[in-house]
């Protein structure tokens, strides 16, 4: 492969850390993250196809401490990437470019992860008891 | 007539496909496929919050109905061909050199495909065997 001697764009460390490009990267990260889930996921199903053995196995993990954690943080990334895919549905549609509104859309996306994560586990150990 | 009309080709003009050769289907699935998630990802995280501590019993009586199977079926169908789209723009921008890229997108292809033919399996065989 030929390599023209052309300038470089500036590295990444170049540019001040800012909570656009923090979120875009998050977004791109969770939906990484999400997609290893998947993964677990369609194991959860196998295992509650494949009889009460495996399902209890499959549960002992989900329950365990680390499972917990991977839970918390499959789950926030889950309501991370629906928020912000959402404000990534209004810049579709040609809505909230300014860069006040983008802003404040951020800020809302991070809030209402938060928010919807800390409502989803309450629920859950609610429903636990 | 504006600049880019005069420079592409009618038949380039006709198809549509841009410089990228791909169009806008990837682009477009990506987004439709978003959209029907925001009601099934709902649905089913509150479906598993609502199954916090059951035991299999209680999770295969619940996916033997018919609307959460169907929805989880719908679900996996809908999730899995995001993931695939959105793991292809990774691929595309971050792995370098042709063969790897081509290899990398081609395997990400078939592993969706493998992930979605298992769960569906798992739910149909709960929906149907118990």
């Amino acid at each position: 492969m030929s390599q023209a001697q052309r300038p470089l764009s500036p590295h990444l460390q170049i540019y001040k850390w800012q909570l656009t490009s923090v979120l875009s990267i998050t977004h791109r990260a969770t939906g990484l993250a999400l997609a290893v889930g998947s993964l677990l996921l369609v194991w959860w199903l196998f295992a509650a196809a494949a009889g009460a053995d495996a399902f209890a196995t499959a549960q002992g993990f989900w329950y365990s401490w680390i499972g917990r954690l991977l839970l918390l943080g499959w789950s926030w990334s889950l309501f991370f990437h629906l928020c912000n895919g959402i404000r990534h549905l209004f810049w579709d549609a040609g809505w909230g470019f300014e860069l006040k509104t983008t802003y404040r859309s951020g800020w809302t996306v991070v809030a209402a992860s938060v928010v919807l994560t800390l409502i989803a586990w309450i629920a859950g150990y609610a429903v636990r008891g | 007539m504006s600049e880019e009309a005069r420079l592409r080709s009618p038949l380039g003009r006709a198809l549509g496909l841009g410089s990228a050769k791909e169009g806008v289907a990837h682009w477009w699935a990506q987004r439709v496929t978003a959209v029907a998630l925001i009601p099934l990802i709902l649905w089913f995280v509150a479906a598993l919050v609502a199954l916090t501590g059951a035991d299999r019993s209680t999770v295969v009586a619940w996916l033997q109905e018919p609307f959460p199977a169907i929805v989880t079926v719908l679900l996996l169908i809908a999730g899995i061909y995001h993931m695939s789209l959105g793991v292809q723009v990774v691929i595309e921008d971050y792995v370098h050199g042709e063969a790897m890229k081509i290899s990398a997108i081609v395997l990400n292809k078939l592993v969706a495909f493998a992930i979605a033919a298992a769960g569906i399996f798992a739910v149909l065989r709960i929906a149907f065997q118990g």
